[in-house]
């Protein structure tokens, strides 16, 4: 289902296989497990790439594993239990002490996309590939922690409008415009390659792990709050 | 003061009587008000609404002629002013509780509470050639309600809020596109209304259910939804 692989400093976390990469218990519960391998082994200088194979990064929670439960009452309980049991990665990938990109090549929709938003950085295929909330769609709302991710992370109240209310599928040139992606690529090969430079680029900065973290969550206060994070303060001056 | 209309699945809210300016005013928000909550019981999945005006202006803001005219001293004048405000408050609530889609067909001028009129509604058509947008109460020396100023966190970024509220900018179409305040703008009256409606079909279309669309909607706007006291429900029906 998922990989960490650990290439010199870089940490690179694959959902593998030619599938959706739908979110359910198990895939949770091995994301959990491998985030915190890399936050037991993250250094000064280390930093986390997500990726997936295929033509999806993430379509979202596994609705056919909700609808197995074999009633409209047991698919509601196994979807809230999934809302729920993920809100511990987003925690997890908040509160990672090294700088975190999701690489996208391929299209990430509804807890995909939260799963990608969750990372410090977007960088997408520009040819291929859609961001897309489909809940609007598909007669879903959102779970709170969703909302938070969009209030905090996405400053252009059009662009959350556009993305929650009118279900859009945006595509790479336009996520960049509108600053939900940090850059797109043409190809596969182009968007890995940039992430592992923009990795090495950060990684370069030597930042203290714990105080990044602190930094981070202090961004994006509600979220942090919503899924359960504390704050705290640090100092510890490099001098 | 308004009329609705249903064509197919589209509702069409046309701001009429004889205020050229389309002042609101406590009739003319009641009127509003009634109208939607006909659209709102007459909704089904795929509805949407669009609201028009016709003329130089698509609303000028509050009646300030009714308020003093109404009015025999300064306290009777603060108070129908209090009147109408909270008025307004449930006019922001009608729209923003509505289970479909809506678009403001912003046909010329719009001003102050008519500015807040148009933001009431998810998507925001100008003129291109004609009108302004314009927050005129810092120019007249009027405070701005603390249910707008939560309505403008909600739906307008950053700097460009700044520049609306504390600059008394004057805004006009092709500005308004670019900062992000309206989806888009069109040359004539015509043109922005037939605009208007076409993006009412084309969101008709997508056959949203309205329950979840309103929800989905409160939680774009938390600080808003709050203040005008409205409670969130989840739903979990999805189209399988």
């Amino acid at each position: 289902m998922c990989t960490l692989e650990k290439r010199g400093i870089l940490f690179v976390l694959t959902l593998t296989g030619d599938d959706q990469h739908r979110i359910n218990p198990k895939l949770i519960g091995d994301l959990l497990s491998l985030l915190s391998q890399v936050k037991a082994q993250a250094t000064r200088g280390s930093a986390l790439i997500t990726q997936a194979q295929g033509k999806f990064f993430s379509n979202g929670f596994d609705l056919d594993w909700a609808q197995a439960a074999g009633s409209q009452q047991g698919a509601s309980e196994r979807l809230l239990h999934m809302v729920e049991s993920f809100k511990p990665v987003v925690a997890a990938l908040l509160s990672l002490p090294v700088p975190t990109i999701a690489a996208l090549t391929g299209h990430a929709a509804a807890c995909g996309f939260v799963f990608a938003l969750s990372h410090d950085y977007i960088i997408m295929r520009r040819d291929r590939g859609v961001l897309y909330m489909s809940e609007v769609d598909i007669g879903l709302t959102m779970p709170d922690y969703f909302n938070a991710v969009f209030r905090e992370k996405i400053g252009d109240a059009s662009a959350r409008r556009d993305l929650l209310l009118r279900g859009l599928k945006m595509k790479g040139d336009e996520a960049v415009k509108r600053g939900v992606a940090e850059a797109a690529y043409d190809g596969e090969g182009e968007v890995r390659a940039a992430s592992v430079r923009m990795a090495e680029e950060l990684g370069k900065r030597k930042w203290q792990g714990e105080v990044y973290a602190e930094i981070r969550k202090g961004l994006f206060p509600q979220l942090s709050a919503t899924v359960g994070l504390g704050h705290k303060t640090i100092a510890t001056p490099k001098l | 003061m308004c009329s609705l209309e249903k064509r197919g699945n589209l509702f069409i809210l046309t701001l009429t009587g004889q205020s050229v300016e389309h002042r609101l005013n406590p009739h003319l928000i009641t009127s509003i008000i009634a109208a939607l909550s006909q659209a709102k019981a007459q909704s089904s999945r795929g509805s949407a609404l669009v609201t028009v005006s016709h003329g130089k202006f698509f609303c000028n803001g509050i009646d300030l002629d009714w308020v003093n005219a109404v009015a025999r001293s300064n306290q009777e004048a603060q108070q129908h002013f209090d009147h109408l405000y909270h008025s307004l408050k449930r006019l922001v609530l009608a729209f923003i509780s509505l289970p479909m889609p809506t678009v403001a067909a912003v046909n010329g001028h719009v001003a102050a509470a008519g500015v807040v009129l148009a933001l009431c509604h998810d998507y925001v058509i100008m003129r291109r050639d004609r009108g302004v947008l314009y927050m005129s109460e810092l120019d007249k020396g009027i405070g701005i309600p603390e249910v707008f100023m939560a309505l403008f966190r909600a739906k307008i970024s950053g700097s460009t809020r700044r520049d609306i509220l504390l600059r008394g900018l004057k805004i006009k179409g092709e500005e308004a596109l670019k900062m992000g305040i309206a989806e888009a703008v069109h040359d004539g009256e015509e043109g922005v209304t037939d605009a208007g409606t076409e993006m009412g079909d084309e969101l008709a279309k997508r056959k949203w259910d309205g329950e979840v669309y309103v929800e989905i909607r409160k939680g774009l706007y938390p600080e808003l939804c709050g203040m005008l006291g409205m409670t969130s429900n989840v739903t979990a029906t999805p189209k399988l």
